[in-house]
């Protein structure tokens, strides 16, 4: 346990607030409301209207509204209205060696709204052996009873295999999803080779779908783990140790490659290290269609905890990527958040009990990795960074919301108060100051990695498909008024430059007459062909017998030219080869 | 093992020469002084030497007179689909001497699977008997397996060599894991050995050839739009990391692009251990030539990594050479005629990599970076020998003209220019990537072990008489940083009391336990695993680890700033 022998009640047991929703329930489903006095805050501007909410949809902004009588009025008093939240990495469904998390939908969405996050887009991690639709179906079924808010679901490519194919196509057309993880760690887990990466990028992008990618370099994380263990380190401390920064960027750099060849759009999950996040900026620079998440751990603190004295305090932090034992990356981090260069803020919320994370007390490799964050996510980007001069209230609303709305083809219906949007609304006060702890939070674990930090800024009223959820620190959730929120394929925000590229990269070959001179006898080595092309090669190439005939021509007058007696030479240059460079990715 | 001199050539060891009145150039300064040569050795260097009558004497008046050339990068044996290359040690070693390099590291490529040490006494039996120059040998780990360590053991203490090539591409060929790599390299860490990659991304690239093939580009701009710079560059960045944290000497053989270079050049300003190597032909030419219309020509430039078709990457590449981004100029020479070359006229994967350069590196370097103002003399000496002997301990011995060094001297026209042609070349190969290109800068007269072998333009060399030259392990060029790092890098555990808590109960550990560490139990026998209820007055403190403030709940506010272990990476200097 990190901290506190005893704990207070939570504010609503999951009876009372079941009771409490009851009540409510004749109220909740005809809610008409209306915001007033708030300043609208969307990503591109903010502007003083008033708000009116019917049937879970935004009906009307403006000022001097015409509404009917009856609907309830919420004072914002000057407060931002902005769009609610969305967290697009959380794992409230993914067990750990057969036990959940002890955040499931229901813990984990409250704690979501609590802290103005009105929509998850939840991991569905099929376990070996599960089909991919399988496992999604099982987590579909899980949200929809449990799930307090709006969510859509990720789905997790845990092997690359033909078969999948099928199922991805079947996810995508059918069940409303368009964005999958891969690995490139867990080796020997779920970890690809880069000509898999290279095979599931290449076919998720002719789906449209969003390509996530766990980015560090799972070959090295497992020399460096047996070679800790090696030294005798057990401990947490260990976990950092094993995954160092490096190994971060690496895989960043090779997953923008292979998108970079394959000509799609990669979203880099959790970066955690400045390194990893400066790849990602100069990749963005030079025109990749990559973007990099920071979560709400690496935003608002670092990896020295994991030399904590305290085992279960070191191993609450445990993550991967590990938080940076660097003090410096969050406020660097925030810089790049700020200034465009990163763009999505998730909260990477796992939620293991102590007495889970202790499956690894003897070996830090068995600890089960994930942090809380998702209450604290909106509230940390706005103390950190707005409240420090770093950002604007605009951006704000970008990177907690309207980005992850637009990479991921929710947008506008999610991510901006506009007419006709659903009604996921917050009433921010910028300068509410909470102090964090394990006490006060939504979540079900007995610790939280920030305890003790304050933070500024906070929600006053959330609304969660045009229902007051949260009010005057109070939650009114009910469980399982979720909707899962199906995802169409080729979001504009990232598909649109990957279509314009695809026109152009069009590669071209040379048309040249054929060669017609000696071509040498190649003895028979089956052992020393390139193995792939082998198939594509033209009948006619295929090994000569192994006499060498010097005077062998496999060619046609068609082709031949008047000079062809003379011995060709390399002395006519072209200086701009005619096809144009392939890599129309380097503007600069 | 005896490495000396097991021939002794009476001829070689009579020759007496004087070079006078020339301007002596190593790379660190350059004065005017006379050289006398004796055996094969340098004897006396200075003004109004006294030397022994009837000694040869060579006028160097006018001329500079610098260490002969080493080129680290020749393939003069290597096999492609059981051809030999068009040049093997007799004819690459003469046009190298012609081209004023007296020395050559060459390639051992085994056979995937076959044994290194058979490969490694192929190599030298033909070398001994065909080389016309001093050489020594680089070995290539076509495929790793732990048995290898004894082997590479054997080759750097017994048998003088102390550098190896690993593949990052050649997909299913030669091709190595990143587990696989991480082991080499700990490996050569280990014996002081220095690890040279080629760098390209072999999944990715077999992944476009694919994709070329498909969409029916069969011709050698194929080859060019398959290894495009990224793949080059990804492989560079990532054998940058795993040499990090293998704390190991990384060497990348052939720089061929601009983001290639950049990264070796950032890497170094981070404090890593590497080195970078362009060669002659992407030094002296670039990539538009595959699209050209004769499929000779274009095959002819074929090679991995390829040319880059940036025609500015040869400018960038010798603007890094100069400020010491890169350190060392190869040729990567290894040359096939059109008609080998024309294996592949159906399908460019299968056209024979390599091109010529072994005649020409030095006078491109010259040309490009000294007579441009890129470089001065002193460094154009560091680049195309000094360097090169210092990273494969060769030096002082060559790379160097100095009292004991080998005499390996040439004597460089600074001022005249020469045209390369494959009509005028010293190699067999009918095409030269550079034909037609005019160079400032040649050698007017080439000694090797103390014979002169160029003079006026003739060649006088001597089938056989290059000798196999051994490097120890350990050269302090490159090893010394990385020894005081491995004494500075080691990781330390947290002391810390035994966590007590409860550990909740693992249902089934088989299926997802983390794939390679072992499992050291999994639970604390003696604790009852905690059910779902939820316990939160447990706490998880033993006595033994009690402090005086225990009852006060810890705060993470309590930041400690620098982690007591330290910051594991010692090479992030800033």
């Amino acid at each position: 346990m990190l901290q506190g022998e005893s704990h207070e009640p939570h504010p609503f047991t999951e009876s009372e607030a079941e009771t409490v929703q009851k009540a409510l329930l004749s109220v909740v489903v005809s809610e008409r409301l209306l915001i007033k006095g708030g300043r609208v805050v969307n990503d591109d501007q903010s502007l003083y209207a008033d708000v009116y909410v019917e049937d879970g949809i935004i009906k009307q902004v403006g000022e001097n509204l015409i509404v009917p009588g009856g609907v309830k009025v919420i004072e914002a008093n000057g407060c931002m209205v902005i769009p609610g939240g969305i967290d697009v990495n959380t794992c409230l469904h993914k067990p750990y060696l057969g036990t959940p998390p002890v955040d499931d939908f229901y813990q984990g969405t409250k704690a979501a709204l609590a802290g103005g996050t009105t929509m998850i887009i939840d991991h569905v991690t099929p376990q070996p052996g599960d089909g991919l639709l399988e496992a999604f179906e099982k987590w579909q079924e899980a949200a929809d009873k449990k799930s307090c808010c709006d969510y859509s679901l990720h789905v997790d490519i845990p092997h690359w295999h033909e078969g999948v194919k099928e199922e991805l196509e079947q996810l995508v057309q059918e069940k409303g999803i368009n964005s999958f993880q891969v690995y490139m760690a867990y080796k020997g887990l779920y970890q690809m080779p880069d000509s898999q990466l290279y095979e599931a990028f290449s076919f998720l992008k002719e789906l449209g779908a969003v390509v996530l990618v766990h980015a560090e370099n799972g070959d090295l994380i497992a020399q460096e783990q047996s070679k800790i263990l090696g030294m005798g380190i057990i401990g947490p401390e260990g976990h950092p140790l094993s995954r160092p920064e490096e190994l971060e960027a690496e895989a960043v750099f090779r997953a923008i490659t292979i998108g970079n060849r394959v000509n799609c759009p990669v979203y880099i999950t959790k970066v955690m290290s400045k390194s990893a996040a400066e790849t990602v900026a100069i990749a963005r620079k030079k025109g990749s269609v990559v973007f990099g998440e920071p979560i709400t751990a690496s935003l608002a603190t670092d990896g020295s905890h994991y030399w904590s004295k305290n085992w279960a305090k070191a191993a609450a932090y445990v993550t991967s990527p590990p938080l940076s034992p660097d003090p410096t990356t969050p406020e660097h981090l925030h810089s790049l958040l700020a200034c465009g260069d990163l763009q999505v803020v998730g909260s990477g919320h796992c939620a293991y009990s102590t007495s889970q994370k202790a499956i690894g007390k003897d070996n830090f490799t068995l600890i089960p990795e994930g942090t809380n964050g998702v209450e604290e996510r909106m509230g940390f980007v706005w103390d950190k960074a707005v409240a420090m001069g770093k950002m604007d209230e605009n951006q704000f609303v970008a990177v907690t919301s309207t980005n992850a709305a637009k990479i991921f083809n929710l947008y506008p219906r999610k991510g901006r108060i506009a007419v006709g949007s659903d009604a996921d609304i917050v009433i921010w006060d910028p300068d509410k100051i909470k102090t964090i702890t394990a006490k006060s939070q939504q979540s079900a674990l007995e610790y939280n990695i920030f305890e003790g930090m304050d933070c500024r800024g906070g929600p006053l009223h959330v609304v969660s498909q045009g229902r007051v959820v949260f009010e005057e620190g109070k939650l009114q959730v009910q469980q399982g008024t979720g909707r899962f929120i199906s995802r169409k394929p080729f979001p504009d925000f990232a598909y649109q430059r990957i279509k314009y590229r695809n026109k152009i990269m069009n590669m071209q070959g040379v048309s040249r007459g054929m060669y017609d001179g000696p071509v040498y006898d190649v003895p028979a080595t089956p052992k020393y062909i390139t193995p792939a092309p082998s198939a594509k090669t033209s009948p006619t190439t295929h090994q000569p017998p192994p006499i060498r005939n010097l005077h062998q021509s496999n060619f046609s007058l068609s082709g031949s030219q008047i000079d062809d007696n003379i011995p060709r030479r390399s002395g006519h240059r072209i200086v701009a080869p005619p096809g144009g460079r392939s890599n129309i990715t380097s503007l600069g | 093992m005896s490495f000396q001199a097991k021939k002794s050539n009476p001829r070689v060891t009579s020759d007496k020469l004087i070079i006078k009145g020339g301007k002596i150039v190593n790379d660190d300064q350059s004065f005017y002084a006379d050289i006398y040569v004796e055996d094969g050795i340098i004897k006396q260097i200075g003004e109004n030497l006294i030397v022994p009558t009837g000694v040869k004497t060579v006028d160097a008046y006018g001329h500079i007179v610098i260490p002969g050339g080493i080129d680290v990068n020749t393939c003069l044996q290597a096999p492609h689909l059981g051809m030999s290359p068009a040049d093997d040690f007799y004819h690459g070693t003469r046009a190298a001497l012609a081209g004023g390099t007296t020395m050559i590291i060459d390639h051992v490529v085994p056979e995937p699977g076959s044994s290194l040490l058979s490969a490694f006494d192929q190599w030298k039996d033909t070398a001994d008997k065909r080389s016309c120059c001093d050489y020594s040998l680089h070995i290539d780990i076509t495929r790793w397996h732990d048995g290898l360590f004894e082997e590479l053991e054997s080759l750097v203490k017994d048998k003088g060599v102390n550098s190896f090539l690993i593949f990052m591409a050649y997909k299913d060929k030669f091709q190595s894991s990143d587990t696989q790599i991480y082991e080499m390299f700990s490996a050569m860490r280990e014996l002081g050995a220095i690890a040279q990659v080629h760098a390209e991304n072999g999944d990715i690239i077999e992944e476009e050839q694919k994709k070329l093939l498909d969409l029916g580009i069969t011709g050698p701009e194929g080859h060019v739009l398959s290894h495009p710079e990224e793949v080059e560059t990804e492989a560079v960045y990532r054998a940058i990391t795993i040499a990090k944290q293998a704390n190991c000497p990384l060497y990348i053989t052939k720089v061929m692009s601009k983001p290639a270079a950049d990264l070796i050049a950032k890497a170094r300003k981070k404090g890593m251990v590497i080195y970078g190597e362009p060669i002659a032909a992407s030094l002296g030419t670039d990539g538009s030539h595959y699209w050209s219309k004769n499929w000779a020509e274009a095959a002819a430039f074929v090679m991995s990594p390829p040319l880059n078709p940036d025609t500015s990457t040869p400018d960038y590449l010798n603007s890094l050479l100069s400020c010491g981004d890169l350190q060392v100029t190869a040729s990567a020479n290894c040359t096939f005629t059109t008609a080998q070359k024309a294996v592949g006229k159906d399908d460019f994967t299968f056209i024979p990599e390599g091109t010529n350069g072994i005649e020409e590196r030095m006078s491109i370097v010259w040309d490009k970076a000294v007579a441009t103002g890129k470089m001065d003399e002193n460094d154009f000496v560091a680049v195309t020998s000094t360097n090169a002997a210092k990273i494969f301990n060769l030096y002082p011995r060559k790379g160097r003209i100095a009292v004991g060094s080998d005499a390996d001297i040439v004597i460089w026209n600074t001022k005249e220019t020469r045209t390369f042609s494959a009509k005028t070349h010293n190699l067999t190969v009918e095409v030269n990537i550079f034909e037609g290109m005019e160079c400032r800068g040649f050698p007017v007269l080439v000694i090797s072990q103390g014979r002169i072998v160029l003079e006026d333009g003739t060649l006088s060399v001597m089938e056989g008489s290059g000798r196999f030259i051994p490097r120890k392990a350990y050269p302090d060029y490159v090893y010394k940083r990385i020894k005081a790092r491995s004494r500075m890098a080691d990781a330390r555990g947290v002391p810390r009391g035994n966590y007590d808590g409860p550990v909740h109960d693992v249902i089934s550990m088989t299926k997802s336990v983390p794939a390679t560490p072992t499992t050291r139990g999994p639970s604390c026998p003696g604790k009852t695993p905690l059910g779902p209820t939820r316990n939160l007055h447990q706490s998880g403190f033993t006595l033994s680890g009690t402090q005086m403030d225990d009852h006060i709940p810890r705060r993470t506010a309590q930041k400690i700033v620098a982690p007591p272990g330290g910051r594991s990476n010692i090479t992030s200097l800033s």
